[in-house]
């Protein structure tokens, strides 16, 4: 196997690979927290969602909550790994006023979700495999306000206790395309299964993005023998929260790294943070400042142990999944792979295309879905769900277009006025008298009145064919465009003697 | 007239059931003995406005021939169990004005049944001693003196002199035996609910890990900790104990299995019960006295009727260790939430920044036993020890419980000593080497580790005139078994000797 050439950067002393984990802090979706029954709802006033656990009174106790075990399972699931059904939870020590405990209850050795690997879409249709090493369920902390007061921090404890899973990828990615696609991958996979609503402005969703670089042909020796010291010492930037960040990083601190090797310095363990304005990274903690956590199982809590039964029945409940989508899509519906990717990303737009496609033609269903709706979404600045056109007004209208009740040409008009007012599309067809005239009597009398009327373009029509499209123009015209273009033409041809 | 602090649980729950007097009356006598009893220094909080409300209406119940198994009952309970709106300390200076505003599943079992509440015992800060002499709010004072020793007295209101009344539940210990509440709650990690019992003639009953909720008891060390009563009698123990216990549905550690009726097994006794002596109790240094009165507890044993088995567990030499590597650092993560951020006592001034609010708060707010084991626990947690202690640890914590499970299979309880000695002198250790405290542990730790039901019972009094208890230790969640042998120890042993009121 070579390296692509896209994954090699070219510096000045030679050619160096870049190579990409990311840790991903999915927030599951629950209506409780981890191990408190508080509401673990976005949006609350200040310190509304905190129970006693949560604040951390003496002597409570954290319950495990079933529901996020089962998301969790459910994710485990939907990344083609390993489910563990013994598991355990650890505490991370360590001191904060966001975090009332003095440690995060996560999981450490024994995560509830082991070795798995997903496909990756990148922008020129190439798919990639991506690791996944495990993936644990942890706490969130509680947030700290340095901004409100002169002198005193503020502590809003709504987040402390809500569950996260941490999803590590393999050191798998090698560009910056290729990190922000497998976040993109993730987040389409975690929104399906509806175990994350990928949310990423309300932190729903964030990323820990390791980057290193190495010599051309340290990544291959790395795959080989498994060995890291074939590749370069990472940075972790912390907490980058879209995809296009993601990127962003990559591409700065891979970029950032071989400059300070060229220039003879080395790469330090660090942590880094992401500045958005201006797109680059700088240092928040280098290795010797990092914590001991003290790492040891909560003596509160038993080893998390569910049947392999549970898990099936969890898997039996798994929604179609994109990779899976979209082959089937390709199948069914005859569309071109980079179609089925598109609507197979996003499980809104894929049931509404499947809403829509469903009895019809499969290509016409994509091309107005992909075209003009999404166009229309876009222009409106509105999601699906609110969208003015429902699958079945947008199927109807296809129907039209199908059995030549109206035009193509005519059926965008409709479908203006279906954003526009709204409605059924056979009713407002109807109410306006849009339906396609393929009355060949009437269209014959249309058209023997401008004959008759235009003895020039006739003559002239005998010499160039192709001026017939003159009289087509007049004929639509004539008729409010209601004409049958077929039937047009044919009649055309015959009157005109045009072959 | 009757002096109602004088009766039993037991009686006190009959004679209230059958009104032959009031909880009014009881309640109010208890009140009257805590108030001339302020010197021994058992109680934090007395709360009499509290269980003078909750006599009143236990007094209705009973009047209307309802009420709940401890109708009427005055109990103390210890301050680790979180209590709504009163004062809950751990004896600590970090948890200044705390107040619940939720209560404890023990207490809510208790007073769901209808025990009164007389206020908040003393105890060792966080649990954390064998003496009563770390706590923020002082020493406990013992009851009991030695025979002829005059030199404890009371001067200005404070003992001079005195004994300690064990540890962590001293407040606890001192109370019941001073006669200053029917029963009392305590609280045991390492044997603080045995040690004192045993030191002031008491009956202390540590359940199995897992019978009774830990939620709203302040933690110590989470897999050690297990809350159960300190009581003159038996009986007595197992009434508190049936009321304690149940499944807490906010305490993953608790399990789901039925509460028995642990009276309903009083007076079977224990024939052709096999009951195990175990070699290695037999300790380099023990007072003669003590291994006579185990000798003795086995010979009355024996003479119930039940088959004397001896019995190796080898691993007893190293639960000491094991367990002053676990329970510190379970208490070093336990404690960390005292920050002075949420609650509590909190040190700081304008300038100070969070690590300074931190250290200043946690410094002035713990004592010198709770930093001890922070430090210990801190330590033995940290990259590079981790393995070589708490891993190790671990390991042997479960050998030692395929230990007692091995031995279970030829015997049906284990008796022992409950402590190296009788009671010792206030101060006499306070500053001796902190692993001399630790070794008055030494009998009662290991069920602690195993998870173990472990009960001490009065069974005489040593050459000083002072009180020694045996230890029955029995099988997982097994307390019916544990019970009988109790009683029998009990019935044979007929301690009725009680400490001369020199403190009122």
């Amino acid at each position: 196997m070579t390296a692509q050439p896209r994954k090699v950067l070219q510096g000045a002393t030679g050619d160096w690979e870049v190579v990409v984990g990311l840790e991903v802090h999915a927030q599951v979706s629950s209506n409780a927290k981890l191990f408190s029954g508080a509401s673990a709802e976005y949006g609350a006033g200040p310190n509304e969602n905190v129970s006693l656990v949560d604040a951390a009174m003496p002597g409570m106790l954290p319950v495990i909550n079933r529901y996020c075990v089962e998301q969790a399972i459910k994710t485990g699931l939907g990344l083609n790994a390993k489910i563990n059904t013994w598991s355990r939870f650890d505490r991370k020590n360590y001191f904060y006023p966001d975090l009332p405990q003095g440690y995060q209850i996560s999981q450490y050795k024994d995560p509830i979700v082991g070795e798995g690997e997903i496909e990756v879409e990148l922008d020129d249709g190439e798919v990639i495999k991506v690791g996944i090493e495990r993936l644990h369920l942890e706490q969130d902390a509680g947030k700290s306000i340095h901004d409100l007061a002169p002198k005193e921090s503020y502590v809003d404890l709504n987040r402390s206790g809500v569950a996260l899973m941490e999803i590590v990828s393999k050191p798998h990615m090698r560009s910056a395309e290729e990190g922000s696609a497998y976040f993109s991958k993730l987040r389409t996979i975690v929104r399906y299964l509806g175990t994350c609503d990928g949310n990423m402005e309300q932190g729903s969703m964030r990323a820990d993005v390791n980057v290193s670089v190495c010599r051309a042909g340290g990544y291959e020796k790395f795959l080989e023998t498994g060995d890291f010291k074939h590749l370069g010492t990472r940075t972790e930037t912390k907490n980058v929260n879209s995809i296009r960040y993601v990127r962003q990083v990559i591409d700065y601190e891979a970029r950032r790294q071989i400059e300070v090797l060229e220039a003879g310095g080395q790469i330090d363990q660090e942590t880094r943070l992401f500045n958005v304005a201006t797109g680059e990274t700088r240092i928040m903690r280098t290795k010797e400042d990092a914590h001991d956590y003290r790492y040891f199982p909560d003596p509160d809590l038993l080893p998390l142990e569910f049947s392999d039964e549970w898990v099936e029945e969890i898997r039996a409940t798994l929604p179609e999944l994109p990779d899976e989508k979209k082959r089937r899509f390709v199948e069914e519906y005859g569309l071109p792979l980079y179609d089925a990717t598109i609507l197979a990303m996003d499980r809104e737009k894929a049931d509404f295309f499947e809403a829509v496609a469903k009895g019809r033609d499969g290509k016409m269903a994509a091309n107005w879905v992909m075209g003009d709706f999404f166009g229309a979404l876009n222009k409106m600045d509105r999601d699906i769900s609110d969208s003015p056109v429902s699958a079945d007004q947008l199927g109807g209208l296809i129907d039209l277009i199908a059995d030549k009740t109206i035009s193509g040409k005519i059926a965008k008009d409709v479908f203006a006025i279906m954003l526009e007012e709204g409605g059924d599309p056979a009713e407002i067809v109807e109410k306006r008298g849009l339906k396609q005239v393929t009355d060949t009597g009437a269209i014959e009398k249309v058209v023997d009145d401008i004959i008759a009327a235009n003895p020039d373009q006739v003559a002239q029509v005998k010499e160039k064919p192709k001026t017939m499209g003159w009289f087509v123009g007049q004929v639509m015209k004539a008729t409010g465009g209601k004409a049958n273009p077929q039937a047009v033409n044919d009649i055309l041809k015959a009157k005109l003697g045009v072959e | 007239m009757t002096d109602y602090t004088e009766l039993s649980l037991a009686d006190l729950r009959d004679g209230l059931k059958k009104k032959d007097f009031t909880s009014a009356e009881v309640t109010d006598a208890y009140i009257a003995r805590i108030e001339g009893a302020a010197a021994l220094n058992a109680f934090i909080t007395p709360t009499p406005d509290i269980a003078r409300d909750k006599a009143t209406e236990s007094d209705a119940r009973l009047a209307k021939g309802e009420g709940g198994a401890l109708e009427g009952v005055p109990l103390g309970i210890k301050d680790l169990f979180c209590t709504r709106d009163t004062l809950t300390t751990a004896a600590s200076h970090i948890l200044d004005g705390f107040h619940p505003k939720y209560e404890s599943t023990v207490t809510t079992n208790l007073f769901a049944d209808g025990a009164v509440m007389l206020g908040k015992l003393n105890l060792d800060e966080f649990a954390m001693g064998s003496s009563n002499e770390t706590s923020y709010y002082g020493d406990v004072v013992n009851p009991w003196r030695r025979t002829g020793d005059n030199a404890t007295r009371i001067e200005a209101g404070k003992v001079v002199g005195g004994l300690t009344p064990g540890g962590s539940s001293g407040g606890s210990s001192s109370a019941v035996a001073a006669r200053l509440c029917a029963g009392a709650t305590a609280t045991d990690t390492g044997g603080s609910i045995r040690q004192p019992a045993a030191f002031t003639g008491t009956v202390g009953l540590k359940p199995t890990y897992g019978r009774v909720s830990r939620w709203g008891v302040v933690a110590f060390a989470s897999s050690l900790d297990q809350a159960g009563p300190i009581t003159r009698t038996v009986r007595d123990s197992a009434i508190m104990l049936k009321s304690m216990a149940g499944h807490d549905p906010k305490d993953s550690t608790c399990i789901d299995r039925p509460v028995p009726d642990y009276e309903a097994v009083l007076g079977q006794g224990v024939k052709g019960l096999k009951i195990g002596v175990p070699k290695e109790y037999r300790i380099d240094g023990m007072p003669e006295e003590i291994e006579k009165l185990w000798q003795q507890g086995i010979d009355w044993m024996r003479d119930a009727g039940a088959e004397i088995v001896d019995i190796s567990l080898p691993m007893t030499k190293y639960a000491l260790p094991v367990y002053y590597i676990v329970a510190p650092a379970e208490a070093s993560s336990n404690l960390a939430r005292y920050d002075g951020v949420k609650y509590g006592l909190r040190v700081a001034d304008d300038k100070d920044n969070i690590t300074a609010l931190y250290e200043k708060t946690r410094a002035a707010g713990f004592g010198d036993e709770v930093k001890r084991r922070i430090l210990i626990g801190t330590y033995v947690l940290s990259a590079g020890y981790y393995d070589a202690y708490y891993i190790r640890a671990q390991k042997v914590r479960k050998k030692i419980f395929d230990e007692f499970q091995e031995a279970y299979k030829q015997v049906d309880l284990i008796l022992t000593p409950s402590t190296p000695s009788a009671a010792f002198g206030l101060g006499e250790k306070k500053n001796a080497d902190p692993v001399e405290m630790y070794l008055n542990d030494i009998f009662t730790v290991t069920a602690n580790l195993a998870g173990l039901p472990g009960i001490s019972v009065p069974a005489g009094l040593d050459g000083q005139g002072l009180p020694l208890g045996l230890q029955l230790i029995g099988r997982p969640f097994d307390e019916e078994t544990l019970l009988k042998g109790a009683d029998a120890l009990e019935q044979s042993a007929g301690f009725t000797a009680k400490p001369d009121e020199w403190w009122v």
